[in-house]
């Protein structure tokens, strides 16, 4: 266990701290910070670990998201929908990772990008199960006041990124995660050494939509609505993306104060400057790329050994 | 014949998708960029149009004159100033960006234009010419011959002009290119500029026939993507391929199964095409 992975435990487990003293809207915001850290962390498994830009979480969220609000529908408890959600998922993108994976670079953050694409066409167009565009009503679970509701699903959420984060430093400090390193280095390189490349990619990907789709099930259980332009978002697989950017590509502590900081900036700008909110958000983004390629980690490194790199 | 009457649809649409998507496929063939403000250079090119029609009273050919320049500055700048700094970081910081950028633009033109959709209606309108039973709205041909000649104009620029084969030697090679004394950068500039004009061209020649949202963006982006994809990066040909072929697709299949599993079916044939031949139709394998 490496120093950044506790402060990581510590840092969520602050978190579970909450609702002690805090009311219904913190604890909303609380959920979605919840929620943003695990699309992040899953995120950097696929695009952190194995250098795959994948474009493809939104197409997992809504596929989570979806499942469970069918499943729930039917009358099958909160819980086992949401572990169906998320173990279909993985199988479902262990499997379109074989395939998908295969491609590099650009052309697989457009596979990934029209993966989003053609699920929300799918349950567009499967009026029957979906309700396609009239969006899925999904039955209230609990219904025992305001602030039960609101800290039933923030603990709901908090307990998903305390799984995740398990999963990711367990995947960070095992083979797997060593061979997903390798593979991004040099693929080529780690497939001659007999590293079985096809195999690590297809378990990471299936890992990084698992707990998405776990996340997007937990979602709409919390708003009782979803629709597919609402969970088929395409900002859904970017704001991960600009969140590991923030916190410094690869190390999962870096990314969930990375996730933790985009929400506050979003939440500030949000709720002020309504709308003109999405062209901050890109502002946001230019200045970053442009200024903090390495996200905030590069502030500190900067300031020491600016002057060294040049020499 | 409603399969003539499809067939001469998807002949027309198929040409504007390749008008549309040349800009993007140069930009991408060159610069290596997936340039995702691209959709919303279409769209601004379409309220220039509407703008220039409703308040000025240009018609929508002579706002192509005014788009093409206009268009190509912005693009040179975007690149001199923002891209050119980031174009060597890899894939995922390029495409990040011009997805802020396209945040940025977006929020711009919904905040100046609304969200309305707008459409631009010619008076007197220009009719139909009907041969046999295949109707043929004016309109339509017209943008269709406009978006021909663009390409084609684009196609004589990079063969026969010395910037021109500048841009095809980066394409090709970019270190020979930087030793045989081309300045990558500016030739990157121009590329991009070129780019942003077409789209802007494309979005004039859009405003006669669709309708105008700052929503609609996102569709004219995955319509590039699917062109490019299908007829080859980077070249001329391919992308009027690839959107004849995305056309054809989209025609008949909506013709048989039903106009909403159009777009399953475009996207479908974009992933088979990318796991089976990457290179798209026309293009040469190892040459991306």
């Amino acid at each position: 266990m490496t120093r950044s992975n506790l402060a990581l435990l510590v840092l969520i487990a602050c978190v579970a701290a909450l609702p002690l003293f805090a009311g219904p809207y913190a604890l909303r915001l609380g959920t979605i910070a919840c929620m943003y850290a695990v699309l992040a962390l899953s995120w950097n498994v696929v695009g952190g670990f194995a250098g795959y830009p994948s474009f493809a979480t939104a197409a997992f969220f809504g596929f989570g998201a979806y499942a469970t609000g069918v499943l729930l529908n039917d009358g099958v408890a909160l819980t086992l929908s949401v572990v169906a959600a998320l173990i279909s998922s993985f199988a479902l993108a262990a499997l379109l990772g074989t395939v998908l994976l295969r491609l590099r670079g650009h052309y697989f953050a457009i596979a990934s990008l029209s993966l989003v694409e053609v699920l929300r066409e799918f349950v567009n167009n499967a009026t029957d199960l979906t309700g396609g565009g009239m969006g899925l009503n999904i039955p209230l679970t609990s219904g025992s006041g305001i602030l039960a509701d609101a800290s039933f699903f923030f603990f709901a959420m908090w307990g998903l990124l305390l799984a995740t984060a398990f999963v990711v430093i367990a995947v960070s400090s095992s083979k797997l995660g060593f061979g997903l390193a390798c593979i991004r280095q040099n693929e080529t390189a780690s497939n001659m050494v007999g590293l079985n490349a096809t195999l690590y990619k297809s378990i990471a990907f299936g890992l990084s939509a698992c707990f998405v789709s776990a996340a997007g099930g937990i979602y709409a259980a919390w708003v009782h609505y979803i629709d597919p332009s609402d969970v088929f978002d395409i900002l859904y697989s970017v704001k991960p993306i600009v969140m590991a950017l923030m916190g410094g590509l690869g190390s999962p502590f870096g990314v969930v104060c990375g996730a933790l900081l985009y929400l506050g900036l979003e939440e500030v700008v949000w709720r002020n400057y309504i709308q003109i909110h999405s062209g901050v958000l890109g502002v946001l983004i230019v200045i970053l790329l442009l200024f903090l390629p390495h996200g905030l980690t590069s502030l500190r490194t900067s300031m020491f050994w600016r002057k060294a790199k040049h020499v | 014949m409603l399969a003539v009457q499809v067939l001469i649809n998807a002949l027309l649409l198929g040409c504007l998708y390749g008008c549309i998507a040349i800009g993007f496929s140069l930009v991408w063939g060159v610069l290596n960029v997936i340039n995702l403000i691209h959709g919303s250079f279409i769209v601004l090119g379409a309220y220039l149009a509407w703008a220039a029609y409703q308040w000025l009273s240009i018609p929508p050919w002579f706002a192509l004159a005014i788009a093409a320049p206009l268009f190509f500055g912005l693009g040179y700048l975007l690149q001199q100033l923002v891209l050119n700094r980031v174009i060597t970081a890899p894939v995922l910081v390029t495409l990040t960006l011009t997805f802020g950028l396209d945040l940025i633009l977006n929020n711009v033109m919904i905040y100046y234009f609304k969200a309305d959709y707008r459409k631009l209606t010619l008076s007197p309108p220009m009719g139909s010419v009907s041969i046999l039973d295949v109707v043929v709205p004016v309109d339509r041909l017209l943008a269709t011959a406009s978006a021909l000649a663009l390409t084609g104009l684009l196609y004589l620029l990079l063969r026969r002009s010395r910037i021109g084969r500048a841009i095809v030697a980066v394409r090709l090679d970019r270190d020979a290119a930087v030793l045989m004394g081309v300045d990558v950068k500016s030739i990157y500039a121009i590329a991009f500029g070129l780019g942003a004009a077409l789209a802007g061209c494309a979005g004039v020649l859009m405003s006669l026939i669709f309708p105008i949202s700052p929503l609609t963006s996102a569709t004219f982006l995955g319509k590039s993507f699917v062109v490019c994809v299908l007829g080859g990066l980077g070249s001329v040909s391919g992308a009027l391929a690839g959107g004849l072929l995305l056309a054809f697709v989209e025609g008949f299949g909506s013709t048989l199964f039903g106009p909403s599993h159009a777009i399953t079916l475009s996207f479908g044939l974009l992933i088979i095409f990318l796991i089976v031949r990457p290179q798209g139709l026309l293009g040469r394998k190892g040459f991306e």
